[in-house]
Parts: C-alpha cells; structure tokens; sequence
C-alpha cells in the first residue's frame, strides 16, 4: 500500500485518516455497549426478581476496595487524556510518563481485584456446589471483628427468613458479579497490552502533533473501559447498604 | 479544519467533578431514598458517563458523524433495555395461552 510518512494513500490528508480511526473505534465501542448492555439486562432483571438475595449478596464486597478501584480507574483516565494532550503538544517525554502511569494505575486495580476475588473463595462465595452465604459468620477468621461478625450474622438471618432459598438466588449474584467484574477485568488485561505497545511506541518518539492517531484510539478504548465501571461499581457494591 | 486540542485544566476540572460523583454516589447509598435509591444511583452514574464520553473522549468536538454513531449506540441500547423490560414487567398481567407457568419465580417479580 503506497504511504507517505504516516499517511495512507487512500486519505486526503492526516486529519481525515484519525476521523476515520476514531469513526471506526467508535463502531467497535457501540458492538461493545450492547455486549455489556445484555449482561446489564440480565442482572436488572434478576435484582427485580430477587432483591433480598441480591442485596444481602452485595453487602459481603468490601466498599473500601471498590470505592479505591473507582479511584484508581477514573484516575487513569485522566493521565491517559493527558497522554493523548501530550502527543497533540508535542512534549514526546511527557507522552511516555503518562502512558506509564495509566498503565501502573490500571496494574493496581487489577491487583486489587485479585485481592477481593480471593476473599471470596476464602468465604466460599463461589458458585458451585461449597456456595455458602452463613460460611463467613460461622467460620470468622482471626483478623475478624466479633461485633461484626455478629452484625453480619444478623442481617443474614433477616434476609434468610424472607428469602430461605438465598443461597441459590445469592449465586445468581455472584455469577453475574463474577461474569461481568471478569469480562470488565478481561478488557483492562487488552488495554494493559495496548499500553504496553504505545509505550514502545512513545519511547521511539512516534507520535507527535502530526501524528498520535494510536494514543487517541487506544484513549477512546481505556476511557469506555472505565464508563463500564462507572455503572458496575454502584449496581454491585451498592445495592443495600443503607439498612 | 484543525485539531480541537482541551486544555489540562479542563481534564483535571472533569476529573474533580468525576470524583465528586463518585462520593456523591457513595453517600446517596447509605441513605434510604426507598425506590429512588436507584433512580440516583444511575443518574449520578449516566451523568459521569457523559463527562467522560463529551471531554476524556472528545465527543463534543468530534466530527458530527462520530457523534451520530455515538448517539445510535445509545438508541439501540435502549431499544434493547425497554422492549425486554417492558416485556418481564407486564408478563402473567393478564391470562394467556402465551403466558410463562404460574411456578415461574420471574412472573409478577
């Protein structure tokens, strides 16, 4: 294909190629909000159906890390803007550094979901045959707060005694939780890859304010991966807390 | 036509009211607003969204045909959303040979 520098002999001028780039990552993002939007769909649908399991459920996430996560997320959004701001400007090093934040800061809260998925195999909080929601209150460990624990197990008798089949309903929960955080997780793994690959990129000193058509389209992806948890966080960890 | 570079004080003006949100959103949880609970929730949620979409991702000085596209994702999605919930909400409202079995835990759910 014949190219001039970075531009493509099928196009105009630069600017018409990264309209079309983002035009095109924007058709993949629309594929993906109805791909998300179906999984949104069957977990309305279940928390209208079993509201108590769903809530008592929701109340076992630990807040402090979530709320963390929604932190961390929202703040890589704002360093991988501003690597894109960077490229448009022309400041090559600072294009690098932030291109390495993003990508630190998308590694924390990978890590820290690793730490929540396993508390919850720790507390038998996996669908399947060992699903048990009473597991944590009858088997505290050593770190845990008796008062808690106590309160824990109170809440749960209320939510058994409306709802007695809650462990089967609870596993719906868990895995719509586990289904959609997983799938969410999956998409920061290939933003992680991409980020990898500007950053190469950045340290050539690829782009440029001509030319950062890849930062702009790779930002379009990382920022939609984080509206998807700007919705996942409050439907998951925030179904029930106000008792 | 040249490129609409935003300004960092616009990115960390955005970033601060994205924060905001997310407190506002923690806050509103712990207190009881019975059904609006989750009217709120997704208000605060859908208004984050936007800023994010509008400024992270430069819809608003996005060519219109990009924004047409982005506008199209919504419409579709909310296709989707109504017809199937509009369908769970109104099954078993009345008798019919297309009516789900009465032991169905979805009916009148």
């Amino acid at each position: 294909m014949h190219r001039t520098g970075e531009l493509y002999g099928h196009f105009e001028t630069l600017e018409q190629q990264k309209d079309s780039a983002a035009l095109g990552m924007w058709i993949f993002l629309v594929t993906e909000v109805l791909f998300f939007g179906g999984l949104f769909l069957t977990y309305t649908i279940n928390r209208h159906a079993f509201s108590v399991a769903f809530g008592a459920a929701s109340n076992t996430l630990d807040l402090k890390l979530g709320g963390g996560n929604t932190v961390v997320l929202i703040l890589s959004s704002l360093t991988m803007a501003m690597a894109v701001w960077s490229a448009q400007v022309g400041k090559k090093q600072w294009v690098s550094i932030f291109l390495i934040a993003t990508l630190g800061l998308g590694t924390i809260f990978l890590g820290v979901k690793v730490i929540e998925y396993k508390q919850k195999f720790d507390h038998h909080l996996i669908p399947g045959s060992s699903f048990d929601m009473r597991y944590h209150s009858e088997h505290p460990g050593p770190n845990d707060d008796p008062k808690e624990i106590a309160a824990e197990k109170e809440e749960l008798e209320k939510a058994f005694a409306v709802d007695p089949d809650i462990n089967a309903h609870a596993q719906l929960y868990f895995s719509l939780y586990f289904g959609m955080t997983g799938l969410h997780a999956l998409h920061m793994i290939v933003g992680a890859g991409l980020l990898l690959w500007l950053i190469k990129g950045s340290f050539a000193g690829r782009y440029t304010p001509q030319y950062n058509t890849p930062v702009e389209i790779v930002g379009l992806y990382w920022h939609f991966v984080d509206i998807v948890w700007i919705y996942l966080f409050p439907l998951l960890y925030l179904i029930d807390r106000h008792q | 036509m040249s490129e609409h570079i935003v300004s960092p004080k616009i990115y960390l003006v955005i970033f601060l009211t994205l924060m905001a949100g997310t407190a506002a959103t923690v806050w509103a949880a712990y207190h009881n607003f019975g059904a609006f609970n989750i009217v709120i929730a997704l208000a605060i949620a859908t208004f984050k969204a936007t800023l994010v979409v509008l400024y992270f991702m430069h819809a608003r000085y996005s060519p219109k045909r990009t924004q047409l596209v982005i506008v199209c994702s919504i419409f579709w999605l909310a296709i989707m959303l109504v017809l199937t919930l509009a369908d769970y909400r109104t099954r078993g409202m009345h008798e019919s040979r297309l009516a789900p079995p009465s032991n169905s835990n979805l009916v009148r759910a």
